[in-house]
Formats: structure tokens, C-alpha cells, sequence
């Protein structure tokens, strides 16, 4: 049973999500795998049934995603016949690019920012549909819920478009493109409230459990596999530890932890007193660092 | 599209304290971001991580809570807040989202658009500094977009040497100033920079004895909402087979029960609701704020801008509307021009015809203008081009809201909301009928048209069109003359000939002559209509009728010697005022369909031009 606010949060991104497909040519659903992606698949199954979810749906691999990841994106395809569209950046996959010999910047422009701008285009996706909260990150608390990206999918935050009463100016010149975000109003404690009110299947990292993890400075790094090169003497420790955010293994870091079910992460996460995306490697380069990425035409 | 609407979404049954939309805004420097960051960080609501960052950031003078707000390395640099920002917190007692408004004066619109979406405001002054017209600035616009509740912090009261008679002054100013915009005052004396009264009580005013500010957002009741009567703008139309139709969209007002009538607007047409389907099965009925897909006894014409309402109490249906605008773009406002209007869930091109006037925001004092600029608000007409469903702002904010967009650049150029639904439309369907034109006993062995003769007075127009009534009558075909004159002595005799009359008499003149076309007739206008552009909309009136602009071209001193009403002499004797070819204009039609020369021929000659127009054109046999 949802809580008054919950159901709050759900019809008002069903509403989004239903704009989207009645305003754009041809928008698309992006499926980043985590948790935030797996509630937007939920609630676009919910807004257009009896029909099937009329997006096709972008997973944009970086090739060190977590094994675990690509493996519940595949039965989630299957399992929901999602119409799945995989893109990996192969000039940078074939020039080297990696997160292990570049550093993180480089490589989330790469594997991430262009290769996201590469597949749109090919697509000629005019909506690009993400999972973004505005509680995630500082910068993130101004970001429209209809977001315009001039051509060449940048972001300038001074064409944003005001959004009195909700109401969205979804027009677009030739070569813009909206970025459309329906979880802004979900926080971290919303998304998995409601994860656990509608049973909605995530990927088991998010439980603590015995991984092979490596410490890296304040980082936990979970060694998925043999490509992680190991200082002399490294060796992978065992330890219970779970995942607050999913990326590319070797820059997404550990928390220690002994939530093994949805009740322990929703109760850890009431007495958490670090943010979400501390994890992230790539955010922290710069204090405006996620702002910057945007500008080029991260999510 | 509705996101946030307090109207709707808080109409949910009162199961939990419920969420509180909080709007803060205050003037630069009344340390509006140290507020919040405190409220935040006493509260125990930011990550350490974060407090660790601010921490290194924070110069010699401590701890600086500001920076855990401000988000965009843009404003940093500025060292002031350029936009709206959303925060997310929440207390064991109730959930907030606190819509941070920058208090820059020319950021209006901003602190607008935040307003929109609040339920209260927290408005924040200087001690040392008092009430500031920015203060009241704030009030008004929240006021103006629908906010009734405000609490009134009053900050820096370490600066005033925690002094009760400070507070209490400005506090007894602002009540006057609030009681007029309509607004219920909470008053809070706090300081931001030593954490007084936010999440704590301060020690140092034991004078106040209300809660502190935390307290009075966990305890604040609003007024429950109006439910009124269903309003559900289709957002689309979901068909996965041949079988199912479904209508998708969100409740916008009242609820909406299985077997429940509705009618489609605009439009009218009557249906009854069989199925209410959600992904978690059918449900018997569905109230504000919920997204549902409704499932009609019949198929009907609706679409996305379809609006299902109640029949027993919809909404106005009109071509204008006055609206009260917030300006948001450095364009400004230019009456006459092309633009879109995104209401509810349609898109109309719509133009504005006249700004009635700005709203001096301090005094509260609607001023004339000719125009309004970047956080402007002001009063104006708009003609849209075809009916949109609309209700005051204050019955219904998602059938009361909308967005103005340039039709070039796609700017959003202004945040509008419905003060009144004009004209005769309003409330009115349009009604259609069975019997066609050609089944009209008028049907006679002409196909309609509007003839309209235009030309100054005394150029010969009503014995051109008399002369042409006659001949079509013994060719066995049914006309009609409206003859200006004629029809001012009844019709039109509240209009007077300034130019704005004239338009109206203009379009009267049109409207009935395509009502008399549309009963099988040919409607022959006798009218000077000076103006083109009023020509134009006459023309525009008749729609799908085929429309003649016959010109009688009459040399002006010709007229003036034939003079048959004697009013070019007692024009020129200052008598008649604003009349034609005198004191006023005559725009001679540059393409007519028809120019007749008003001296070369007599007038059964000229009618017998215009009936060979007709025939040629198949409105007439051919004799």
C-alpha cells in the first residue's frame, strides 16, 4: 500500500512520462541498470498500460560495468520484452580508452558523455528519458524536469526554461533535444520506500554481502575482475560491503555494510550520515565537477 | 503538464502530516542560504561528507552554512543564487520540499515560478534593515499566485541585540501590508547565523513564545482543498489493439466514478465512463492528482486538449480570455503577435489583442502601459484561435494556468492565469444540428456566398445592392441585403464609429451574414468598412463561405457631391466626427474580388457584373 506521498510521487511521474510520448517524435527510455532505472521501467509499464512501454530503451555500456549488472539488464529484458538498444563507443574502446589507464574524466567522456551523444543521434532520439533526482547532487537541485540541450546535446544553464505550476514549454528548434526527468521530486529514501511498496526487482549489489574488495585510499573497490590491475602486494580482501550507487566497477566505491535485505538498506539509509554519491569516484574531481559534465552532455 | 500542484495533490486523505511545499525568499543579504543550510544542518539532514566539504570551503569567519546550498559554479562566482533550486528533507514528523526563490529584484519571474508550486512561504527579513519594498514585493507574488500562509522570519536578532519592540514593529508593518494581499502572518523572530529559533529555541528571546521555525513548518495546517467538479485533460489516447481506448491522463479537479457521465470539451459530446484502468487493476473511482486511463461507453471525438467534464457544471469554453501575466523573457510583450499558448494539455496558437495594465507590485496599483518587460505582471486580453476550456485561477489552477511561447524562438515568454473566461462562448457548446443547408426551405437555386460591398459613403452602395437583390429574386434565387446603416439603427446601436466600434460593427456585419449564408442565402453586405483589416476578419468570419470583397469605387469628391444623407457637409462643418473621407480614413482594397466603377455605369449595370461573378463562380444558373 502507498503512502499519500508516494502515490503523489508515482502519478506525477506517470503524468511526465505520458507527456513525453504525446509531445516528441521519438523519445527514448536511458536504463542506466541502477535503482533509479529500474523504478522508471516500473512506472512506464505503469503509465501506458494496457499498451506496452512505446520507448525504445538505452543502456549505454562501458564495457566495466559490474558482471552482475549486464547480467540483470538481460533477464530484465526478457523478462519485460523491452525493446533494448545497447551502445558501447567502439572508436574509444578501440583507441584504448579504459577507467584503468585513463583517468576518470577522460574516460567518462569517452565511454559515457559521447557515447551517449553518438547513440542519440544514431537514433535520432529528440527525448532521452533519465533517472535523475534532484537530491542526488548540488548542482542537480536546479535541473528542470524538462531539460533542453542545445545542439550537440550541451547543457547551458541559462537557456533552462522556467516551469511554473509544472507546466512544461516542450518545444524544440532544429538539432535540440530535451533530456526528460520524472524522479525529480524522489529522493534517495523515496526511491527505496518505494522500491519495497511495489516489489520491484534491483540488482543484488545494493545487498551487502562477501565481495573481493581492494582498498584504495577512503575507497572500497570491488575487484570484478581479472582487468583491475592490482598494486605489488594488493590482494582482494573479503568483506561484507554493498553498492548506495551502480557505475563502472573500478570508479563506483563500497560502503561496508550488513544490509543484506531492502528493510536493513532502508534503515541504514535513516541513519546514514554520508551522501549517496560520495561513492561516486567521478564526482568529486571538482566541487562543480557534475555541472561541467553536464555541460557537455553527461546525463 | 502538472508536476507539483498543491491544488490537486494535496487533496489526498490526511493519512500522515502530508507534504509541505515551502517557499523561501527573502532580499540579498537577509541570509536566506544561511537559513536554510542551518534549518538543514541542525535539523541532522546533511551528510557529513558534504559538511566536510563546506567546512574546507568556508573562509576565516567559520563555518558558512550558505555554501551548502548554493549549487551552480556559476552563481558562486556571482556569490548570489540565479535560480530556482529544490531541496528535499525530511523530519520525523513530515516531508518538505523547500523551493529556494533568489531575491534579486529581477528575479520575479524565478520567485513566481517558485511560488507556483508552494503551499507557504517563508519570507525573510533584516532585522537592522526592516520591511523593504522587496519585502513586500514577495508577499504580493506570493499572494498573486495563490500562497495564503506566510511566516514571517525575522533574522540577524543577534544585530538587534535580541530586541522584542524591533520584531514586534516590523512584524505589526508587515500585518497591514498582508492583510490586504489576503494573507495569514506567522511570525518568527530568529537568527540564522547562531542557529535562534530555527530548529532550537533561543534562550536569548524568551519574549517569543511560539515554536521555532522547524516547529512551526512540522505543525502548519492548510486549508483543505476545493475539490469541485472532475476535470480531466486527456493526455493521450492509448489503443494497443483494435479492441481497448483508453483516455490517459491526471485528475485535474473533482472525481471521477465508474458510470459516471462526462462530456468532451470542446465539443460537448456527451459520454458515460465504464472503466477506470490502472496497472494495478480497475479501480471504482480516481480523485485529483491520480494518473488513470478511463474507458468510455462510446467512441467520441477527444484527442489530446480534450477535456472530460462533468455535464452538470463545465468549465467556460472560449476564443478570450483575461489573464493576469508574470513576464519571464527579456522580450517583451507586443500585442498583435502570433503565439503559442500551452494550457492544460493542449497547445493554441493565440495572440495578445490589448494589455489592460501593469501591476505596480509595492503599491498594488494597476498602472496603463504599453508594454511589459522581464518580471512584469500585468493584466491582459488574448484571442486564441480556436476554444480552449479554461477556469479562473483561483477555481482551478490546472484549467487556470498556462504558458505563453514565442512561435519562433520557442522562449516561454510568459506565466499566465485566467482572471475571467470572455464572451458570448463562454459556457456555451456549439450545438449541432441535423438538417443541412441544402435542405433548408430557403434552398433555392443559389449556392451561398457572402457578397460584401465596400466603398465611402455615398458611393453607391445600397442602390448597387438593391438593384442586385432584384435581379437574383426574379432569377429565382434567395438574397439577402444587410445594409450598415439599417443594421446600426438596431443590431449595432451601441457602436459608435471609432475604430475599435467600427471592427465590432464589422464583425457583427460578418457573423450574421454568415449565419444568412449558412441558411441557404446569399447574404449581400452593404458596409463601408474602411479598415483592411477589418475586411480581413470578415473575411476570416466566413470560414468555409465563399467570400466576395466587391469594391464601389467612387471617387471621394463624387461621393461628396452626390452626398444623399447631407453628412459629408455637416462633416466638414465639424458636425459628424470621425467620419469617412474626412476625419477619417478610407483604406482602399488592394485586391478586390470585384472593383466596380461608381461613375462609369449606372447601378443595374453594376449589379449585372456582380451576378455574372456568381454565375461564373456557380452561385447562380446561368440565364
Amino acid at each position: 500500500m502507498l503512502s499519500a506521498h508516494q502515490r503523489m510521487l508515482e502519478a506525477e511521474a506517470i503524468h511526465i512520462l505520458r507527456e513525453t510520448e504525446a509531445v516528441f517524435r521519438r523519445p527514448v527510455l536511458l536504463y542506466s541498470i541502477g535503482k533509479d532505472s529500474s523504478i522508471l521501467l516500473h512506472l512506464a509499464r505503469k503509465a501506458f498500460h494496457p499498451g506496452p512501454i512505446p520507448f525504445k530503451v538505452v543502456h549505454v555500456d562501458t564495457t566495466w560495468k559490474f558482471r552482475e549488472m549486464i547480467a540483470f539488464r538481460d533477464a530484465q529484458a526478457r523478462a519485460l520484452g523491452l525493446d533494448l538498444v545497447v551502445h558501447t563507443n567502439h572508436e574509444g574502446l578501440a583507441a584504448g580508452i579504459s577507467p584503468v589507464s585513463h583517468g576518470a574524466g577522460p574516460y567518462t567522456h569517452a565511454m559515457k558523455t559521447v557515447a551517449l551523444r553518438q547513440i542519440l543521434d544514431r537514433l535520432g532520439a529528440d527525448a532521452a528519458i533519465g533517472g535523475a533526482r534532484r537530491d542526488e547532487e548540488k548542482s542537480r537541485a536546479k535541473e528542470r524536469i524538462f531539460s533542453v540541450r542545445a545542439p550537440g546535446h550541451r547543457w547551458d544553464p541559462k537557456m533552462q526554461r522556467p516551469e511554473p505550476w509544472g507546466i512544461a514549454n516542450t518545444r524544440l528548434l532544429e538539432g535540440e533535444t530535451m533530456r526528460v526527468f520524472p524522479l525529480s521530486n524522489w529522493t534517495e529514501h523515496d526511491v527505496w520506500a518505494y522500491v519495497r511498496a511495489e516489489a520491484i526487482p534491483v540488482v543484488p549489489l545494493y545487498f551487502a554481502r562477501e565481495r573481493p574488495v581492494v582498498r584504495r585510499g577512503d575507497s572500497l573497490i570491488m575487484v570484478d575482475d581479472a582487468r583491475l590491475p592490482l598494486a605489488p602486494g594488493e590482494t582482494p580482501q573479503p568483506m561484507r560491503v554493498r553498492f548506495r550507487t551502480l557505475g563502472c566497477y573500478p570508479l563506483t566505491a563500497a560502503v561496508v555494510s550488513e544490509a543484506a535485505t531492502l528493510d536493513a538498506v532502508i534503515d541504514e539509509l535513516r541513519g546514514s550520515r554520508r551522501s549517496e554519491r560520495a561513492g561516486r569516484l567521478i564526482d568529486g574531481e571538482r566541487a562543480d565537477s557534475i555541472e561541467a559534465k553536464k555541460a557537455e552532455g553527461y546525463f | 503538464m502538472r508536476i507539483i500542484d498543491p491544488s490537486a495533490t494535496s487533496a489526498a486523505p490526511i493519512e500522515e502530516p502530508g507534504l509541505l511545499r515551502v517557499l523561501a525568499c527573502g532580499a540579498v543579504d537577509d541570509g536566506k542560504s544561511t537559513l536554510l543550510g542551518r534549518l538543514m544542518a541542525d535539523a541532522g539532514l546533511v551528510p557529513e561528507d558534504q559538511m566536510a566539504a563546506v567546512a574546507c570551503a568556508s573562509g576565516e569567519d567559520g563555518f558558512d552554512y550558505a555554501l551548502l546550498l548554493d549549487g551552480l559554479a556559476a552563481e558562486r562566482e556571482q556569490g548570489i543564487t540565479i535560480d530556482v533550486a529544490y531541496r528535499y528533507f525530511a523530519t520525523a514528523r513530515r516531508s518538505f520540499i523547500v523551493v529556494d526563490a533568489p531575491g534579486h529584484e529581477q528575479f520575479t519571474r524565478n520567485m513566481a515560478t517558485g511560488a507556483s508550486v508552494c503551499d507557504v512561504a517563508v519570507l525573510l527579513v533584516d532585522a537592522r534593515k526592516g520591511l523593504l519594498p522587496q519585502t513586500r514585493r514577495h508577499a504580493a507574488i506570493a499572494s498573486l499566485m495563490g500562497i495564503r500562509d506566510v511566516i514571517l522570519a525575522v533574522n540577524k536578532m543577534d544585530l538587534v541585540s535580541h530586541e522584542e519592540s524591533v520584531f514586534g514593529a516590523i512584524v505589526a508593518a508587515f500585518r497591514t501590508h498582508a492583510d490586504s494581499l489576503g494573507l495569514d502572518v506567522r511570525p518568527v523572530p530568529v537568527s540564522a547565523a547562531l542557529g535562534e529559533n530555527i530548529v532550537h529555541p533561543a534562550a536569548a528571546m524568551p519574549w517569543h513564545a511560539g515554536p521555532p521555525l522547524l516547529g512551526l513548518l512540522e505543525t502548519l495546517t492548510l486549508a483543505p482543498p476545493r475539490i469541485g467538479s472532475l476535470r480531466f485533460p486527456v493526455q493521450r489516447v492509448s489503443r494497443p489493439d483494435a479492441d481497448f481506448r483508453g483516455y490517459q491522463g491526471t485528475v485535474a479537479g473533482g472525481r471521477v466514478r465508474r458510470d459516471d457521465p462526462v462530456v468532451a470539451l470542446p465539443g460537448g459530446q456527451p459520454s458515460r465512463v465504464t472503466q477506470i484502468v490502472t496497472f494495478d487493476g480497475e479501480v471504482e473511482e480516481a480523485g485529483p492528482g491520480e494518473a488513470v486511463t478511463l474507458v468510455l461507453d462510446r467512441e467520441i471525438e477527444a484527442g489530446r486538449g480534450t477535456v472530460f467534464a462533468s455535464p452538470d457544471n463545465a468549465p467556460a469554453c472560449v476564443d478570450h480570455v483575461v489573464a493576469r501575466l508574470v513576464w519571464l523573457s527579456e522580450t517583451p510583450l507586443a500585442t498583435g503577435r502570433e503565439l503559442l499558448m500551452r494550457h492544460g494539455t493542449d497547445l493554441v496558437p493565440c495572440r495578445i489583442t490589448a494589455l489592460r495594465n501593469r501591476l505596480d507590485i509595492v503599491r498594488m496599483a494597476e498602472d496603463p502601459a504599453t508594454t511589459l518587460g522581464a518580471n512584469d505582471i500585468g493584466t491582459v486580453t488574448i484571442e486564441t484561435a480556436r476554444p480552449v476550456v479554461v477556469e479562473r485561477y483561483g477555481d482551478n489552477r490546472a484549467l487556470g494556468s498556462f504558458l505563453l511561447i514565442d512561435r519562433l524562438t520557442n522562449q516561454t515568454l510568459a506565466a499566465g492565469m485566467v482572471v475571467e473566461a470572455v464572451n458570448a462562448a463562454a459556457n456555451l457548446y456549439w450545438q449541432r444540428f441535423d438538417t443541412d443547408t441544402a435542405d433548408r426551405p430557403t434552398a433555392g437555386r443559389q449556392t451561398p456566398a457572402i457578397l460584401w460591398l465596400t466603398g465611402p459613403s455615398g458611393a453607391g452602395k445600397s442602390t448597387v445592392a438593391n438593384a442586385l437583390e432584384r435581379q437574383l429574386t426574379a432569377a429565382g434565387c434567395h438574397a439577402y441585403v444587410l445594409d450598415g446603416d439599417n443594421v446600426r439603427h438596431g443590431l449595432n446601436r451601441d457602436l459608435g464609429f471609432s475604430p475599435p466600434e467600427r471592427a465590432e460593427n464589422v464583425r457583427r456585419l460578418a457573423e450574421v451574414a454568415h449565419i444568412l449564408a449558412d441558411a441557404g442565402l446569399i447574404a449581400i453586405v452593404a458596409a463601408i468598412a474602411p479598415y483592411a483589416q477589418d475586411r480581413a476578419n470578415a473575411r476570416a468570419i466566413a470560414k468555409d463561405v465563399p467570400f466576395y470583397e466587391i469594391f464601389v469605387d467612387t471617387p471621394l469628391d463624387v461621393c461628396a457631391s452626390r452626398d444623399p444623407k447631407g453628412l459629408y457637409r455637416r462633416a466638414r462643418q465639424g458636425l459628424v466626427s470621425d467620419f469617412t473621407g474626412v476625419g477619417a480614413p478610407y483604406e482602399r482594397p488592394q485586391a478586390p474580388d470585384l472593383r466596380l466603377d461608381g461613375t462609369a455605369e449606372t447601378p443595374q449595370q453594376e449589379a449585372g457584373r456582380i451576378v455574372d461573378l456568381l454565375t461564373a463562380r456557380g452561385h447562380v444558373p446561368a440565364t
